[in-house]
């Protein structure tokens, strides 16, 4: 039981960063390779305010740092014509040794005795009988608003636009609307939103080190794939959504059982992208399948 | 409506290859014309297209809407007055995207946070039933399960849902069949009489581009080979047209696709 609530605590907090691959990957159809780095930005960025003793202010310090590094990525690939792969790349490097600058020069920042959102939760929940979950529901809160959030901005005309963005951009041009602008909204916003992963990271793990966000963007991305596999990519935005979270909880519900027999933790991530691949890749041998079933057969009979 | 002033532009300029897509050409456009342009392939209409819609800016020249220098400004702007159909009836929508969605965005009603209203949807539905497609039974799919005559027909409500200053129409059907095919230039022209549209209209099918509109122009290497109204125009035929073209450019027109369009 334990398992699973801990399962389910770590995977909606890195559904933060689905969501935010969602917006990026899904939606806008730019492969944000900047999450890494930006997922660590947040950490220490969050984590800095904390330990300066403002909890709730880290979370708005860690969401505004990475809506920053959102739009340096964004207006790299929109205005300064870098490719959008690479922009990723460079932020995400730059990001580096940023992030150990942010920490002062560490590369390890504790926060054992550090007041954090989950501290003041616990001390408000105290003995009710809420009061044992108290992770789990500020967890579940931030996910839920994040949630509720992206379902009612995609339905909104800039939601549109982003959409429409990944989906076809001659036609957001046609419809009077430019398509840098909504690729620089889009990648802020989702930016914010997997700064913000890496700050609640950090707060209920009490430390973060400068690896914080090494292959987060894999993590996440196979928890998409999953879920879009689980929910479908033609279903109503909201479903999509849940999907996402979905995805996550069970990435990390696999990811549990398969340390339960025995797998080192340092698998984690060549799981990751194994599933990555199995998921991306999967759909298209099988259009292949029947075609390489014809070819062998043809040389079967020759 | 619409001026275009000695615009030229060379494609690949200072190579081997350059090509001369427009050269030295002005038109101008009054409100209220429906302009069928005919010419081989290369000719230079959808350069004009292009030109005009700001995909790219021209070498030298200047365009005008409304008395308006456009000549330098960004492409999505320049779409508030100007509709554009394509040949590729995937062009003009978004696919994973449903045709409520697709609609609300070309309407652009509201601001930024502004979602589809009731309103907003019974216009929708007004306007789709005038296809009579049935898609305005369809408002929540997805427009990748539209056939292609479904799909120029919605890119042609989205075009004109707020009346454009001018529509430009490039081969847009062309990529359908016959049946299809008619179905849609019939909305196009029910549209542009309804709302008075100004419209340009490319197409390979010379009766058709004698049949249609009140003016028109034929194109060769860049520059207008022929532009006649009215009266001159409804008294054209397919063959006069070919020996025109002939006289003019002093050369044969040569386009397999507008020979045998020659004959039906």
């Amino acid at each position: 039981m334990d398992l699973i609530l801990t399962a389910l605590e770590l995977g909606l907090m890195s559904s933060l960063t689905v969501l935010a691959l969602f917006l990026s990957y899904s939606m806008l159809g730019v492969c944000d390779l900047s999450t890494d780095g930006c997922f660590t930005f947040g950490a220490a960025v969050g984590a800095v305010v904390a330990l300066s003793g403002h909890p709730f202010l880290a979370i708005l310090a860690a969401m505004g740092a990475g809506a920053l590094s959102g739009f340096v990525t964004a207006f790299l690939q929109t205005k300064m014509g870098v490719d959008s792969l690479l922009s990723g790349i460079v932020v995400n490097t730059g990001l580096y040794s940023i992030n150990i600058a942010v920490m002062g020069n560490s590369s390890l920042l504790n926060m054992n005795k550090t007041e954090t959102i989950f501290t003041k939760a616990k001390a408000l929940l105290g003995a009710s009988f809420l009061g044992p979950q108290y992770k789990l529901i500020v967890i579940v809160l931030f996910t839920a608003l994040v949630v509720v959030f992206l379902a009612f901005f995609l339905k909104t005309r800039i939601g549109l636009a982003i959409r429409a963005t990944g989906d076809n951009p001659d036609m957001v041009r046609s419809s009077s609307i430019n398509p840098v602008k909504t690729t620089i909204i889009g990648l802020c916003i989702s930016n914010s939103f997997t700064a913000l992963s890496g700050c609640l990271l950090a707060q209920y793990q009490k430390s973060v080190n400068v690896n914080i966000g090494s292959g987060m963007l894999t993590i996440a991305l196979a928890s998409l794939l999953i879920g879009n596999t689980f929910i479908g990519k033609r279903r109503p935005i909201t479903f999509r959504l849940v999907g996402a979270v979905l995805g996550a909880f069970i990435f990390r519900l696999v990811y549990t059982a398969a340390l339960r027999l025995n797998m080192p933790a340092f698998m984690l991530k060549l799981v990751s992208s194994v599933i990555v691949v199995i998921a991306i890749s999967g759909p298209y041998l099988q259009k292949r399948f029947p075609l390489f079933m014809r070819k062998l057969k043809k040389r079967g009979r020759a | 409506m619409l001026d275009i002033l000695n615009i030229s532009k060379t494609f690949n300029a200072g190579t081997q290859d350059a090509k001369k897509a427009l050269d030295d050409f002005s038109l101008r456009v009054n409100k209220g014309d429906f302009v069928t342009i005919i010419g081989a392939n290369g000719a230079g209409k959808s350069t004009l297209f292009n030109a005009i819609c700001g995909n790219f800016i021209v070498d030298s020249g200047k365009i005008f809407i409304d008395g308006k220098d456009i000549t330098f400004t960004p492409d999505h702007v320049r779409a508030k007055s100007i509709g554009r159909l394509f040949q590729d009836p995937m062009r003009g929508s978004a696919p994973n995207m449903s045709i409520e969605e697709n609609l609300a965005l070309a309407a652009g009603h509201g601001g930024w946070l502004a979602r589809i209203s009731k309103q907003d949807r019974e216009l929708f539905r007004e306007k789709l039933s005038q296809l009579g497609m049935g898609l305005e039974d369809r408002m929540k799919q997805p427009v990748g399960l539209l056939s292609g005559g479904q799909r120029q027909a919605l890119t042609l409500m989205m075009a004109t849902i707020n009346p454009p200053k001018i529509l430009l129409l490039d081969e847009h059907t062309a990529a359908l069949d016959p049946g299809t095919a008619e179905k849609v230039l019939d909305l196009t022209k029910r549209i542009v009489e309804k709302d008075n549209i100004t419209c340009m209209m490319v197409t390979h099918n010379m009766q058709s581009a004698i049949d249609l509109g009140n003016r028109l122009l034929m194109m060769n290497q860049g520059k207008a080979l022929l532009d006649v109204e009215g009266e001159d125009k409804s008294s054209l035929t397919v063959s006069g047209l070919v020996d025109l073209f002939k006289t003019k450019a002093g050369s044969e027109l040569q386009t397999d696709r507008m020979l045998l369009t020659d004959k039906d």
